[in-house]
């Protein structure tokens, strides 16, 4: 066991680096994801078919795809298109899809789930469509969506451990590193892996307060 | 192209097999999860519910590398067949757990009620009355989750297992046509989930009629 924390305090300045990584590309595909999903949940529910049929296409390929197939996608497949990027460049262009994707369709719900009674009102009372939305509906259906948001950044923090396979140097390929290096998989991973609960867990528990208070 | 296909094709059932060994296993497993998750216990409570959180916070490729690389590399030998199935399944038991608990929620608990208040064993109560109606409650959420496994398991690409992902990766570095691949890949995984999607939803509309609220 002593051996495991000597080692331990020897990789985890490593580990700690690709954690600030997985993170990085968390906030960074949350930052673009998010309002493209909002815009894609707008399409979806537009009267335009032209413009629903393909916010309904992005949704369903972001949804329908193995993020880790988006993510080789985007770092293997697009160099093809002429268009090359950096394993940090894919993984931000991979899992702001998958982001936009999944979070549309949980603002879509947020959204709808705001009774027919307010938009009708607001259009009474003279508000244009624009205002009726950014002033009624958006206010009260994203609140709605938050809890469902926030469990899906936590599930996008666990979904960058898939960069491993595009060589972006985050938590689990650096586990996975010293593991081949010293041939002691079992301890780096663990180490990962309580790197991970330690976001994750006290993340979970936010969540959880949170929805408990909007249920309230 | 048509090569390519076929060459990716041969993933399917490697991809078929894990994703449904590991739902049985989660099936199976989550359970005895959930009942230990929802006993009167406080003890089996505070661990069953831990097992749950450990499971699921952890990113499914790192239980993967552990039971193939960190458990495997040991003293004993795991396939990368054998070691996807058994994290997945791991991963699956603890979500169908929590599946399995918010279906036990909506069933009224009048319903338990009344088959004790008839003289029914606890164990016939279960078996008879609340597992049936559970899993008709239960039925879109398992859907959901056995689509959101089937694309978990391209992740078994990465321990080497022979899959739809892991032969596309095969396919780019051997053609250099990785857009047409993956694109390839990507469309047989959602054509693959679409009539789960409508089964589930058709199973739903029917079971839903039977079910007491």
């Amino acid at each position: 066991m002593s051996v495991f924390f000597e080692q331990a305090g020897t990789w985890l300045p490593q580990l700690w680096g690709g954690l600030m990584l997985s993170l990085g590309v968390t906030a960074a595909s949350l930052l673009i994801g998010l309002p493209l999903g909002f815009f894609l949940s707008l399409g979806v529910m537009a009267r335009e078919r032209v413009l629903r049929y393909a916010a309904l296409a992005v949704v369903e390929i972001g949804r329908g795809a193995p993020s880790l197939v988006l993510l080789q996608f985007a770092y293997f497949g697009l160099p093809s298109t002429g268009l090359v990027l950096s394993s940090f460049g894919a993984s931000i262009v991979a899992l702001s899809l998958s982001t936009a994707a999944y979070t549309s369709e949980i603002i879509r719900a947020g959204l709808q789930s705001v009774p027919a009674g307010q938009r009708e009102a607001a259009l009474a009372t003279g508000m244009t469509r624009l205002d009726t939305m950014r002033f009624v509906i958006m206010p009260q259906g994203l609140r709605i969506a938050i809890p469902a948001l926030l469990g899906f950044a936590i599930l996008i923090f666990q979904t960058t451990s898939l960069c491993f396979a595009i060589a972006l140097p985050e938590l689990t390929s650096r586990a996975y590193e010293i593991g081949t290096n010293t041939f002691r998989y079992l301890p780096a991973l663990t180490l990962a892996g309580l790197l991970y609960l330690m976001v994750c867990i006290p993340a979970t528990m936010l969540v959880s307060w949170v929805e408990a208070r909007a249920t309230h | 192209m048509g090569e390519i296909a076929t060459q990716v094709l041969l993933g399917l059932p490697w991809t078929l097999a894990v994703t449904a060994l590991a739902l049985l296993i989660g099936v199976a497993l989550g359970m005895p999860l959930m009942l230990a998750r929802s006993s009167r216990w406080l003890w089996l409570k505070l661990l069953s519910g831990s097992i749950i959180t450990l499971v699921r916070s952890i990113p499914p490729i790192v239980w993967l590398f552990v039971i193939f690389f960190g458990i495997g590399s040991g003293y004993f030998r795991i396939s990368p067949f054998t070691a996807a199935v058994i994290g997945l399944g791991l991963i699956s038991s603890a979500y169908m757990a929590e599946i399995y608990r918010g279906a036990l929620l909506s069933i009224h608990s009048g319903q338990a009620e009344g088959a004790a208040a008839l003289g029914l064993h606890p164990v016939r109560v279960w078996i008879d009355v609340i597992m049936p109606q559970l899993f008709r409650v239960a039925l879109p959420a398992m859907a959901t989750f056995a689509i959101g496994l089937l694309k978990d398991s391209a992740i078994a690409s990465t321990i080497g297992v022979p899959e739809l992902t892991f032969q596309a990766n095969a396919q780019s570095m051997a053609t250099y046509r990785g857009m047409e691949v993956f694109s390839f890949v990507a469309a047989v995984y959602i054509v693959i989930s679409l009539p789960v999607a409508w089964l589930s939803r058709d199973l739903d509309s029917r079971m839903r009629a039977k079910v007491s609220r």
